[in-house]
Parts: structure tokens; C-alpha cells; sequence
């Protein structure tokens, strides 16, 4: 079973996440915040992440410069999911090596269809 | 003492003055010779014998009555940095080398009054001079104890040996450069010296009077007092002698400036204009000392020597009743100091303007129009050093015949008042343009001849007829012209008598003559340039108005006459590319005359310098409309100079403004830009969360239905929160743009205030959170009850946001405060951190920490309020002062 992580501070959004990974046999994991990511992270080791940019406290670039940064997560995948779509935005993510950059609002059919072609 | 030891003794001092001199010019970029201190001890030439032994004889006989002369230059130095800095400009642009040539120049460069200038200073410094050789004569005789013997012939008298040795001196190392307005540092090295010496040695000898032959200055304060005429010698004696003092303290004024020693130590020797910032301190300091001891010496002098003695002499006859031979003679050699300094320094000065003011432009021009530059500057030098001989042989000869019967103090007054016929020119020439050279002519004989009239034919009259009735009786035995009392006004001294009427007269006629008639457009260019000097300082050349025709090679032969082919090509090299002139071009410009005038006039005077240029160039009058037309556009071009520098200085402004503006205009820019971002992003969110759930809901068939409606909750949960954004976005922008209309009326805020609390009352209780009004009191404000109803809901919401459940407490004061109501909102949360307080009214912004999981809201919540209250006139702040939850304050006036 393929672990995710989903970091976003929207609970009604990381709501219907959940359900549809969960659907797909994914061990889903939440946090609402990038510290807290870290945390679950750090315990679960997931295969991937979804992460917000905006959010408290920790940001998103900040938790994917956490991750990148700690070989324990050489093998985890990190998304970004931001509602941050002018190209500048897009290229900043993507150069800090995040694998993926997906924009809100998204399909989720198509979300989930991607993260899977993502992993395999 | 014996005379031929002392003889030997002056002579190895003579010797050391010649190896100074010799040195200093050799080493003359040293900066033992180039320095401040040189220059202000030159300065000190003014402290003659007249100082060194004058002073000790005035104090004597009529007390403090001696300082006047030295607080003339004090009061004056203050206004050198002005006034002396004015005339050291004006001297090195115009490369002037005399008083006489600066006051003929001022007057248009006039040959006669610079001649004139020069007798009334041979008039002034030669007695002067004489006088000095006087006191050398005298202190010899007195220390080699020869009262007695009278010298027979010249030959038998060591005072005229030494007179030929100064001479020589003077004419050595005076006349090394034809060009006159050279420093010559080896004389001025040696004055510096002589300075010191002369100043050390007097204030040695008053601390033995002082400290050795007396207890200290109260001892002899003590025993003087018990003299009869002590009284009379330390009072200042009513109005009369107020006057005195007064008219001599104007006369040392003057002579600080004009005297030709000092103008030439002070101005023609000047190497930098920054070395007055020091003179103007040091120099008095310098006077000060020299004068502590005087009234001690006197006092003392008169206390223990009695007889029949000149009082001038106490400071050496003092240690020579003690027996102390060592003592004396260092006085003698500190007077001596003082004579050599004086002697020849004036003798220098006043040689420069017998050759370049005198005897050059009026006989000797021809000659140098023929000559070759060797020869010619052979005659220069020979000109100047024939001066020097015969300016020191006069002197002697005024001494042997006239001297005897006078004292240091009288000789020196009577130069001084001479010497101060040319203040008038002088001073108000410099800064008054009308000022002619008729009327400086004019002005300076009829002062002279009263001065004549008044001080000089009666001592004339006395030597030559023994009697005193000119005096007495008044000319043809008329009282109103009686010389000491001229036309009744008899409480002066003679000195300041004469000083007063001949001062006067020069003035009025002066200035009458100078409003009377305008002098010719030569006049008025010279005028325009010493008085504006600063003006023209640099444009001197543009300044300068000339108009004719002259061939360049003319006037190259004229300057090859007098500097020698070599320096004359350079100076033209200079000249061409200062001004860009073509090398080749024939005719000579304004420029070019005014430049080789410069050039000579260091070596010839300016009037000469003027007449050997004229001699070849065939100049045109130019009318005084022209010239005020030349000055003008002198000045236009400065004045458009600097309106243009206002100008760009302007527009460096401006620009800098519109960076500014532009900057703001780039930042709002950004900050709309943000703003969009912003709403675009808080927009998204819900959309984002609808939108998810949605797809979920048509993908959800096996959902439990639990789980279904706690979609369909969110969907409406985030449709309500979609329409209160873009409801707050709206409002926001309304009150933003202004274009909100206020219903602005009389409202009673309490009753405001408890509707507010009504409105979250329900979601207060769901919380558990006290809200309580805290004072009932009837407060009455002007505003529109709807909006500041929103803002009170507003800051309430987030009061409960940021409270606890159960134990949050949340309180509403509104308070009377003059002419304003203010409400405050506090509650018992976490409080605002301090780095969120600077931002938190801004649109947007959400703090970090709050409590909760998600913040309900838009984040443009505290932004609107701000914008409400502004509209009101009033003001939103957080109390930063209160730590034990959160506290904001808005006033709004009633």
C-alpha cells in the first residue's frame, strides 16, 4: 500500500482528498501545516506528498527543502498542490525539486490518476 | 661694556641673520620656512623698537596709554578673515607688490597716485626709520657707557655702519627676483626669528624686574602707589582722554593694514590664505605677551632710577644698575631684533615702490623699451638697490640733524597719522565702486597738508626757531588756526588733533569728489574688480576691458624685454591654452594685454607695466557705457551661471522626485498586484473545496450517507464563505475608492454597542465566551450607525476567534475623551504578537497563530474597519501596552 501525506490547511478540501485516495487504496496521512508534515513524515516515511505553499507557519517551500534535504526521503515524491499558477510560481517549485506541480482548483479523478502514474 | 666687544658681537649677529637668510632661500620649500607660524611672526614686525622700548617710556610718564597701539590690531583682526582675505585675493590675480601699486591700481591703474602713495609713505617711514636707528644708537651708547662722548663725524659713528650693514642685507637678499611680488623667504625667515628673539628677551627682562629686583608684580604695585603722580599715570582721566584713546586706537587700525611694512609681511608675502585663520588668533596672543611687563618695567624704572634719563630705556638701564652686563645685552640685542626687522622690512617695501611706482614709470621706461631682459632686469634690481641705500642714508641723515630732540612714541604717532591718508582710498575704495582717482588724490594731499600743518610744521618750526609761538599764537596770531587747536577744539593731543581734522577732510573730500564726478571707464573696471573681486575671481581676464589693435609680436617683444625669451614662451604657451588662442594668431585680445600687463607688473609696477604695453598697442577709449555694458554681461554670465547650476540643481531635484513617485507608483502597483493575487487565491479556495467535493458527490455512489451530507455541509459552507469574500472584496474596494457615501448622524453609542454584542451573543454562547459592556453611560457620537455597527462586529469576531472556549472573556468600554468617543474592545486570548501589530490592519493579513484550525474570514475583516473609521475622521490603533490577551481602541470624533 502506497503511503500519501497531504499537507494543505483546508480541511473541507483535504476532506474530499482523502476519501478519493483512501478510495484508491492509499494509506492517507494529513497534516495541516509543514511543521506538522515533518512530524508525520519523519514517522510514516510516505512515498508521496501533496503540499500547499500557502499555509501557517511552515510553508510549502520550506517542508520541501526539509524533505529534499534528508536522505531518509530520497524515495518520496512531493507534489505541490497550490492555487499559485503564474509561471514564476510553477518554475520556483519546480526548481526546488519538487516532482510535480498541480494547480487549484483540480479534477481529482485526474489528480489521483497523475499521483498514480507519478509512482509507478 | 667694551665697544669693540660689542662691535664684535653685532657683527657675529649679522653674521647669523646673512646664514638664516641664506639658508631659508636655499631651502625655500621647507617646511621650516613654509609654515603658518613664519607667517604670523612676520606679522610681529610691527612690535619696532618703538614697542621694545617706547612703550616702557610712554607708560611711565602717562600710564596704560601705550596698549592703544597695539589694540587697534587686535580689535582689527577679527575682520581680516573678511577684509585682509579681499585684499590678498586682489593682490596675487593682480600680482601686486607694494600698498602703492594696490591703491594705484584700485584707481585705475593711475601713475600719479601711486607715486603719490609712495612720497606720503617715504614721508611716513623714513623719520620712522630714523628713529629706529636712533634707539640702536642710543642702547649702544648706553651700554658701552659712552653718554658722553658725541660722535664728530659719520665715519666715527657705529650707527652708521650698521645702517650700510642693513643695507646691504636688504639689498641682498630683497632684490634676488626682478619680480617684486615674489615671496622672498630668506628675509621673512629671519624676521620670524628676530620675532621670537625680541619677545623672549623682553619677557625675560620682565621677570627680572618683576621677580629679581622686585617681590612681584604686588610689590611694585605696593611701592608705585606711594609715588606722587602715581594717580595720574594709572587713571583713564574723563572725556577728553576717552577721545584719545579712541582716535589712537583708529590710527593703530589703520596702521595695521597701510603701514608699508605690514602691508608687505601681511599681503605681498602671503603664501596661503589659510594662514590668517591662524594670525587671527596667534597674533594678538603675540601683542599680549609683549605687553604683560611694560607697565612693570615702568613702574619699576621709575622707582629705582633716578636722574635725568630718556625713560624709554628702563628695560636696559634697569639690569645695568644691577650690574647685570649679561642681561643688558640681551635686551640690546632683542631691541636691536626689533630695529633690524623694521628696518628691513621697510626699507624692502618702501624700495619696491620708490622703483616700480616712482622712478620707472617716470623716467626709466624708454631705457627699458631699448634694453635686453638682462639688462633690463639689471636696472631693475640696480633701481631697487640704489632705493635701498639711499631710503637708509636719508634715514640716517633725518637722524643725526632731527631725531634728537624727539621720543620713539611721538615719531612713531606722527608716521602713523601720516600713513593713515590713504585709509580712506584704501578702505572704502574696497568696497565702494565710486570711489575715483581724482577724489583718492585729492583726498590724501589735502590730508597730508593738514597733517603738515597740524603736527609737523610745528616740530619743524621749534628745531629750526627754539620758540614755541606758532604753536602758542596760532598762524598770523590767529586762534582758530593754532596747529594743536585747530578751530577751538583744544582737549585732543597734538597727535590725535591732527590725526582727527586731517582724517576728516581726506574723507569728506574723498567721498565728495568721488559723487561729484565719475571717474573714466579705466577707473570704473578696476573699481567694479577689486569691489566685486569675488565676483570676478574667475573671470579676472573677461573682467578686463580693453579695446584696440595690437600686433602679439609687439607685445612679445615688449615681455621678452623683461623676462627673457624663455619665460615669455612659456607664459604665452600658458596663455594660449588656457584660453585656446591659436599660436599663430596676430592680434592681440583684451586678454592677452590684461595677461602681460600681470606679467610685468611683479617686475616694473602696474603703472609702468601699463604705459610699456600702451607704448605698443594702439588703444581706443572705450566709453563708460560700454564698460558698465562689459561688467553687466560679466556679471549676466555669472548670474545665468548660476541660475543655470539653480536650474540643474532643480531638475536633480525633480528627477529625484519623480524616482520617488515612480517607485511609490511601481510599489502600488505591486501591491495591487498582490492584492489581486490575493483574492484570486482566497477565491480559489473555496471554489477548489466545492468543486472537490462535488466530483466526489457524482463519483460517490457507495457513500454512506453520513458521509455524503457532510459533503453537501462543506459545498454550502464554502458557497456562504465564497459570497462573504467577494461581499468584503467589494466593500473594501467601495470604501477604498471613496466612493462610499456616510450616513453620518448623532447616535447614542451605547445603544450601538449593545446591538453589536446582541449580533455575536449566539455564537458567543456556542463558544462558552463572555461578552460584557462594560459602562452604561450615554455617550453620543456623530456616525453612520451600520458601518461603525460592522466594524464593532468585526472586531468582536475576532476577539472571540482569538479567545478560549469557557474562559474567554471578552469586554466593550466606550469612554469620553474631550471631543471624541472611544470604544475599546479587549479580551483575555493569546493577544497580538508583537510583529504582527504593525500589520494587521492591512488587507489579507492573518496571523500565524491563531488557535484555531482554519480562520473563518476573509482577512480583509480589520482592513475594512481601518477604512471605516478613517472615513469617520477617527483612528484605529492596538494597545500595545496590554499584555494579558488582546485590546483595540478606535476613536471617532462625537
Amino acid at each position: 500500500m502506497k503511503k500519501i501525506l497531504i499537507v494543505d490547511d483546508e480541511p473541507n478540501i483535504v476532506m474530499s482528498l482523502e476519501y478519493s485516495f483512501k478510495k484508491k487504496n492509499f494509506e492517507v496521512y494529513i497534516a495541516r501545516d509543514g511543521s506538522e508534515a515533518l512530524q508525520i513524515a519523519e514517522e510514516k516515511v510516505p512515498d508521496i506528498v501533496l503540499l500547499d505553499i500557502m499555509m501557517p507557519n511552515v510553508d510549502g517551500y520550506e517542508t520541501l527543502k526539509h524533505i529534499k534535504n534528508n536522505d531518509k526521503f530520497k524515495n518520496t515524491k512531493v507534489v505541490f498542490l497550490s492555487a499559485k499558477n503564474k509561471a514564476a510560481d510553477i518554475e520556483k517549485g519546480l526548481q526546488l525539486g519538487a516532482d510535480k506541480y498541480l494547480t487549484k482548483p483540480f479534477s481529482v479523478k485526474k489528480l489521483v490518476s497523475e499521483i498514480n502514474e507519478l509512482l509507478n | 661694556m667694551n665697544n669693540y666687544l660689542l662691535i664684535s658681537i653685532i657683527i657675529g649677529y649679522l653674521a647669523c641673520l646673512f646664514f638664516i637668510a641664506f639658508w631659508a632661500e636655499k631651502n625655500a620649500k621647507s617646511k621650516w620656512v613654509n609654515n603658518p607660524y613664519i607667517y604670523v611672526l612676520s606679522l610681529a614686525v610691527y612690535c619696532s623698537a618703538w614697542t621694545y622700548y617706547g612703550s616702557v617710556g610712554i607708560a611711565s610718564q602717562s600710564g596704560i596709554s601705550f596698549l592703544t597701539i597695539y589694540l587697534g590690531p587686535v580689535i582689527s583682526l577679527p575682520l581680516w578673515i573678511l577684509v585682509m582675505r579681499k585684499i590678498i585675493r586682489i593682490s596675487k590675480q593682480h600680482k601686486i607688490s607694494s600698498i602703492a601699486d594696490f591703491i594705484s591700481l584700485r584707481y585705475g591703474n593711475n601713475r600719479f597716485l601711486g607715486a603719490l602713495v609712495t612720497i606720503i609713505c617715504v614721508f611716513a617711514i623714513v623719520p620712522y626709520i630714523s628713529l629706529q636707528l636712533k634707539a640702536i644708537s642710543e642702547t649702544f651708547e648706553i651700554i658701552t657707557d659712552e653718554t658722553s662722548y658725541v660722535s664728530t663725524s659719520v665715519l666715527d659713528d657705529s650707527t652708521f655702519y650698521i645702517a650700510v650693514l642693513l643695507a646691504i642685507f636688504v639689498a641682498f637678499f630683497g632684490t634676488q627676483a626682478t619680480d617684486a611680488s615674489q615671496r622672498r623667504k630668506g628675509i621673512m625667515t629671519t624676521v620670524a626669528v628676530e620675532s621670537i628673539l625680541k619677545l623672549v628677551f623682553f619677557l625675560i627682562a620682565g621677570i627680572y624686574v618683576t621677580f629679581f629686583l622686585f617681590d612681584g608684580t604686588g610689590d611694585i604695585y605696593q611701592q608705585a602707589s606711594q609715588l606722587e603722580n602715581f594717580k595720574t599715570i594709572t587713571s583713564f582721566n574723563g572725556l577728553d582722554s576717552g577721545f584719545n584713546w579712541m582716535f589712537t586706537i583708529m590710527l593703530s587700525f589703520f596702521a595695521i593694514f597701510l603701514l608699508p611694512r605690514q602691508f608687505h609681511v601681511a599681503v605681498v608675502e602671503n603664501d596661503r590664505e589659510k594662514y590668517l585663520k591662524k594670525a587671527i588668533w596667534l597674533f594678538p596672543l603675540y601683542l599680549l605677551l609683549f605687553n604683560i611687563f611694560v607697565i612693570f618695567i615702568a613702574w619699576g624704572g621709575n622707582l629705582s632710577i633716578t636722574g635725568d634719563v630718556n625713560q624709554d630705556y628702563y628695560t636696559l638701564l634697569l639690569p645695568l644698575q644691577n650690574n647685570n652686563i649679561a642681561l643688558a645685552v640681551l635686551v640690546f640685542f632683542g631691541g636691536f631684533s626689533a630695529v633690524i626687522s623694521m628696518v628691513v622690512i621697510s626699507t624692502l617695501a618702501l624700495s619696491t615702490m620708490v622703483s616700480n611706482n616712482l622712478v620707472i614709470p617716470y623716467g626709466f621706461l624708454d631705457k627699458f623699451i631699448k634694453g635686453n631682459p638682462e639688462k633690463n632686469a639689471s636696472y631693475i634690481k640696480s633701481i631697487r638697490r640704489i632705493s635701498i641705500f639711499f631710503l637708509i642714508i636719508i634715514a640716517y641723515f633725518f637722524y643725526i640733524n632731527f631725531s634728537y630732540e624727539l621720543s620713539l612714541f611721538s615719531i612713531g604717532l606722527i608716521s602713523f597719522v601720516v600713513i593713515a591718508q590713504l585709509a580712506p582710498s584704501f578702505f572704502i575704495g574696497l568696497f565702494w565702486n565710486r570711489g575715483s582717482a581724482r577724489a583718492a588724490k585729492t583726498g590724501m594731499i589735502i590730508g597730508v597738508l593738514i597733517v603738515t600743518y597740524t603736527l609737523i610744521l610745528p616740530l619743524i618750526l621749534n628745531v629750526l626757531t627754539g620758540n614755541n609761538t606758532f604753536v602758542e599764537e596760532g598762524l598770523f596770531g590767529i586762534a582758530l588756526l593754532k596747529p594743536y587747536q585747530l578751530l577751538g577744539i583744544d582737549f585732543l593731543s597734538p597727535e590725535t588733533h591732527s590725526f582727527f581734522w586731517s582724517i576728516f577732510f581726506n574723507t569728506f573730500s574723498f567721498l565728495i569728489f568721488s559723487l561729484l564726478a565719475r571717474g573714466n571707464y579705466r577707473e570704473r573696471n578696476y573699481a567694479e574688480m577689486f569691489v566685486n573681486s569675488s565676483n570676478y575671481a574667475n573671470l579676472q581676464d573677461g573682467a578686463y576691458i580693453w579695446k584696440g589693435e595690437a600686433y602679439v609680436s609687439d607685445i612679445r617683444d615688449v615681455l621678452n624685454r623683461f623676462l627673457g625669451e624663455k619665460r615669455t614662451e612659456r607664459a604665452l604657451t600658458i596663455f594660449n591654452v588656457k584660453y585656446s588662442v591659436p599660436k599663430d594668431e596676430e592680434m592681440a585680445d583684451a586678454r592677452l594685454i590684461n595677461f602681460s600687463e600681470k606679467l610685468l607688473t611683479g617686475s616694473i609696477g602696474s603703472a609702468s607695466a601699463r604705459i610699456l604695453i600702451s607704448s605698443v598697442a594702439k588703444e581706443q577709449p572705450v566709453s563708460l557705457l560700454e564698460v558698465l555694458k562689459i561688467l553687466e554681461e560679466s556679471k549676466e554670465t555669472i548670474a545665468v551661471n548660476k541660475a543655470l547650476k539653480e536650474k540643474s540643481n532643480e531638475l536633480t531635484k525633480l528627477t529625484e522626485q519623480l524616482k520617488t513617485a515612480n517607485n511609490e507608483l511601481l510599489e502600488q502597483d505591486r501591491f495591487k498586484d498582490d492584492f489581486l493575487d490575493t483574492v484570486a487565491h482566497e477565491l480559489k479556495t473555496p471554489i477548489t473545496s466545492i468543486k472537490a467535493a462535488s466530483e466526489v458527490l457524482t463519483d460517490g455512489e457507495e457513500m454512506p450517507d453520513e458521509l455524503k451530507s457532510k459533503f453537501l455541509d462543506n459545498i454550502v459552507a464554502d458557497a456562504d464563505r465564497l459570497v462573504s469574500l467577494i461581499d468584503d472584496i467589494l466593500d473594501f474596494e467601495k470604501l477604498s475608492g471613496g466612493r462610499e457615501q456616510l450616513e453620518i448622524q448623532p447616535n447614542p453609542m451605547d445603544s450601538t454597542i449593545k446591538k453589536a454584542i446582541l449580533g455575536v451573543h449566539q455564537i458567543a454562547q456556542r463558544k462558552g465566551v463572555k461578552v460584557e459592556f462594560l459602562n452604561n453611560s450615554k455617550l453620543s457620537a456623530s456616525y453612520d450607525e451600520d458601518r461603525i455597527l460592522q466594524v464593532l462586529t468585526n472586531l468582536l469576531s475576532n476577539a472571540l476567534k482569538y479567545t478560549d472556549s469557557d474562559t474567554g472573556i471578552i469586554t466593550v468600554a466606550a469612554q469620553d475623551k474631550k471631543d471624541q468617543v472611544e470604544v475599546v474592545v479587549t479580551d483575555n486570548g493569546k493577544g497580538i504578537p508583537k510583529e504582527d501589530i504593525k500589520y494587521i490592519f492591512d488587507k489579507f493579513y492573518q496571523s500565524r497563530h491563531q488557535n484555531i484550525k482554519k480562520p473563518v474570514g476573509s482577512g480583509l475583516g480589520l482592513a475594512i474597519s481601518k477604512k471605516i473609521i478613517e472615513s469617520h475622521h477617527g483612528k484605529i490603533w492596538i494597545d500595545k501596552t496590554y499584555k494579558t490577551g488582546a485590546r483595540v481602541v478606535f476613536a471617532i470624533p462625537k
